[in-house]
């Protein structure tokens, strides 16, 4: 069979799904009996028999010299010109989101069995990262946008149950659950969108397929080229797609590509938190760390991303829509970047530092640089996991010391999920605040005030963290410094030759510093100086199942960079040139200068946070920088966005809401509408039926005709005397009636 | 020969005063006699025609069947009297009065 010439490691490709989807299933079924930690073991080798799959996949396509094939399952939906098949599209795209999300989905797998130990819904929750899995997979590896969106939801849905795994936690008892919510709906938003790109898309190309729609976008393109060339035909066979020239009439193929991909870029942003979306990320935290990295860090938020790339070719269509992406995706890297800087919940750092690096992903899809953008996603899915992991190990160390102190009965009582204050800044307010005293009533495991010299206890989680946030920073030679290089490169190259590009330029430089500053000041304020609370002081480092993965991470976050160095060492650009099979990409030489500014930006904003919190540790409650006074409440409230939100969208739906609930729905619909109008027009007419109708028409017609008959009886009755005479008498005359009847009348 | 409608006078005398008979008086025996009275007025009416419709000798159906009638009123007459004296043996045990107004409960 292997030898067979028809056989190729590409019709494996469905069983990628199958595997995680047995695994969902086994667990349903028997994952409770099974239990602790049976259940884990069962979901990760699932997710690892996925995981050789893809490398099988990426085998194939050496094999196959990187042909792109598709692998048709079945027909799913057939109506007059809509044909949707189940079929994968193995390419070096997908595949490299295969690897990506079967990789670091199973080393977060063998991760949270550690992680998840003694929790009371252990099953369901690798049933919910299996389930997650299999969504994801069908979003890499769809050959059509249908398939794309079934994904696309079905992460979003495993999001939604997972933000709210512990659904009974967060402030007020639903804090968790409010937190699924936001992000749930934040994402129906962005969905909105992309439901409309895909009507927009099959209207204009009569397909949702890729290659179909693709090549009917480069024909329309070449179309386009020729007719305004039309002197010069020969020059339209090798020219670039159309550029504007909207006279003619009816929408441009380039207008109709602006809406499509704007639309799109509505999508990205929810599910891969740009602005205006962004706001659901942060929030979505409250679930367990494994999910923020898996989820809210490596794969799930760079599905947007994955979509874009995917869609290049109408995106090349549309250069304004670039310019928005680009100058999108750059805004939020800075927006996040500094909110990141007045976050005192470990985690909510790492939150807002995802949307920040997200953002510098969809800058550079936006710039046309897919190579960059995907070898950032990338490492950033390396070194985001590692850190969300290693920080999950951290507040793992730190609530178990919390819980030795106390000793509260022993019990793995699990991780007081962060407050997402859904009103904003109610952090801020309580920041200045917070005492060690109060800290103590309400400990919690998250606020790295309460933490400190780390260092000493969790060795080896310093050590990884400290690699993934140099990897983050973009120090070199890791992974991190490589990859967002050479987004800063061609944002260098866009700028010498449209405006717009120097700001994305500046933007992300920007956003690079404050990438710098905030890790520093993170590892400084967890790891170094002295313990601030009891609990840091008796925290203590995690087993080893969640260590090895966490290891294998930093590894790959040195020596991520390695997929993409610059052309000049031998063995670069490996990713480029894998890439090309499935993108046209346009590559960009390393760029010294652009090299050398960010690293001394970087370098100048560690120094800075060690002079901060490196040279003198923080030995109180209070942040240095609280020092700046109104612009670090600023920060810390997160640039009031949760509050802008709430002023002008929130409050006017809520106002609206029971505007419709209370004026129209219960007073105008139910009390008069329903009350007045229904009800007492019944009243009414069930009263004329009864009084009039009833009682008056088809009463009196029987109590008269009863009546009648009374009467008629009554005077009847006298006839009956009980004399037999006059019984005899009447017989007579009768008699002699109908005598005389017969004998006169007839 | 008489003629037949001297018979049918006589016959509708002799009910007239049957009926009368009945009508007036209250003793239940003289009322049952009465309606003897009107029965054989009757008999004697069936008698007169069948006479009359008689043509010489000779037995016809039509001619007989008016003698014939007579037996059956007379044998229903019997049955009658023995029925109806049968009653009025009960009224007057129960009442001690054979006066027919006596019976009069069953009224309107």
């Amino acid at each position: 069979m292997h030898e067979s010439s028809t056989f190729s490691l590409s019709s494996l490709v469905p069983l990628i799904v199958v595997f995680p989807l047995l695994g969902v299933i086994l667990n349903m079924l028997v994952g409770k009996r099974l239990g602790d930690p049976w259940a884990g073991i069962i979901a990760s080798l699932m997710s690892g028999l996925a995981f050789v799959i893809a490398v099988l996949q990426l085998v194939g396509l050496f094999l196959e010299k990187f042909h792109a094939t598709t692998v048709t399952i079945a027909e799913w939906i057939v109506i007059g010109t809509l044909k949707i098949p189940w079929a994968f599209q193995v390419d070096t795209l997908s595949v490299t989101m295969m690897l990506l999300v079967t990789g670091v989905g199973t080393l977060i797998h063998v991760y949270a069995i550690g992680y998840m130990k003694g929790d009371e819904r252990f099953h369901r929750f690798f049933v919910y990262l299996n389930l997650f899995i299999v969504m994801m997979l069908f979003l890499v590896s769809g050959n059509n946008y249908l398939m794309l969106f079934l994904g696309w939801e079905g992460v979003g849905l495993c999001s939604y149950l997972l933000i709210g795994f512990w659904f009974d936690k967060g402030a007020g008892g639903v804090g968790n659950a409010r937190a699924g919510r936001k992000a749930f709906v934040v994402n129906r938003i962005g969905d909105f969108g992309f439901v409309l790109a895909l009507f927009l898309i099959f209207w204009t190309s009569g397909s949702l397929i890729f290659n179909d729609t693709f090549k009917y976008f480069e024909e329309k393109a070449k179309e386009h080229a020729a007719a305004v060339t039309a002197p010069a035909p020969a020059a339209a066979a090798g020219a670039k797609p159309a550029e504007g020239h909207g006279e003619s009439e009816g929408p441009t193929t380039e207008q109709i590509a602006t809406a499509i991909t704007l639309l799109l870029l509505v999508g990205a942003a929810g599910k891969s938190a740009q602005i205006p979306l962004f706001v659901w990320l942060p929030d979505a935290m409250a679930g367990p760390t494994p999910v923020s990295a898996l989820i809210h860090a490596a794969t799930m938020v760079t599905a947007g991303i994955y979509m874009i790339v995917r869609s290049n070719v109408i995106f090349h269509l549309a250069p304004t829509s670039q310019m928005v992406v680009a100058l999108i995706g750059a805004s939020t890297a800075f927006l996040a970047g500094t909110i990141a800087v007045g976050q005192f919940d470990i985690k909510r750092v790492l939150a807002y530092s995802t949307i920040s690096q997200l953002g510098f992903m969809i800058a550079a899809a936006g710039m046309g640089a897919y190579v960059a953008a995907m070898f950032h996603l990338l490492t950033h899915a390396f070194f985001k996991a590692l850190l969300f992991l290693s920080s999950g190990s951290v507040i793992h160390g730190v609530e178990h010391g919390h819980h030795a102190l106390h000793a509260h009965g022993g019990g793995h009582d699990h991780h007081e999920a962060p407050a997402p204050d859904a009103h904003g800044g109610h952090q801020a307010a309580h920041a200045s605040a917070a005492s060690p005293d109060h800290a103590a009533e309400s400990y919690d495991p998250q606020d790295m005030r309460n933490m400190g010299g780390l260092r000493k206890h969790m060795n080896v989680t310093f050590w990884v963290y400290l690699i993934g946030a140099i990897a983050l920073a973009g120090m070199f030679p890791f992974a991190g410094f490589w990859s967002k290089d050479e987004i800063l490169a061609d944002a260098w190259l866009i700028g010498s030759k449209q405006p717009y590009g120097v700001a994305v330029y500046v933007l992300l430089s920007v956003a690079a510093f404050f990438t710098a500053f905030y890790m520093g000041r993170q590892v400084f304020m967890v790891f170094f100086g002295g313990a601030r609370t009891d609990a840091a002081k008796h925290a203590h480092e995690s087993s080893w199942v969640m260590l090895t993965p966490l290891v294998i991470l930093a590894v790959l976050s040195v020596i991520g960079g390695g997929l993409n160095l610059p052309k000049f060492i031998p063995g670069g650009e490996a990713l480029g040139t894998w890439i090309e099979h499935s993108v046209e990409v346009h590559a960009v030489d390393f760029n010294l200068t652009v090299a050398l500014i960010s690293t001394g930006v970087g370098l100048f904003a560690i120094f800075l946070s060690y002079l901060v919190y490196g040279r003198s540790p923080m030995m109180t409650m209070t942040d240095p920088l609280e020092r700046l006074g109104f612009l670090f409440r600023f920060l810390n409230g997160k640039w009031y966005v949760d509050e802008l939100y709430n002023a002008i969208i929130l409050r006017p739906v809520e106002g609206f809401a029971t505007f419709a609930a209370y004026a129209l729905d219960w007073d105008l619909w139910h009390d008069f509408f329903h009350d007045v109008i229904i009800a007492g027009g019944f009243r009414w007419f069930s009263g004329f039926l009864a009084g009039f109708v009833d009682k008056g028409i088809v009463d009196g017609f029987f109590d008269g005709l009863g009546g009648f008959v009374r009467e008629t009886a009554l005077n009847f009755r006298e006839f009956q005397t009980g004399y037999v005479r006059n019984y005899a008498l009447m017989v007579l005359i009768g008699v002699v009636a109908v005598l005389g009847y017969f004998l006169f009348v007839r | 020969m008489v003629p037949t409608s001297y018979y049918i006078l006589l016959s509708a005398i002799l009910f007239t005063l049957g009926v009368a008979g009945v009508l007036i008086r209250r003793n239940a025996i003289i009322v049952f006699m009465s309606v003897e009275l009107m029965l054989n007025s009757a008999n004697l009416a069936f008698v007169a025609f069948a006479r009359a419709f008689q043509t010489g000798n000779a037995v016809s159906a039509a001619a007989m069947s008016g003698q014939i009638f007579v037996f059956f009123v007379m044998t229903v007459a019997a049955a009658e009297v023995a029925v109806g004296l049968a009653l009025i043996v009960a009224i007057f045990k129960s009442k001690h009065s054979i006066d027919v107004d006596q019976v009069h409960q069953l009224k309107g």
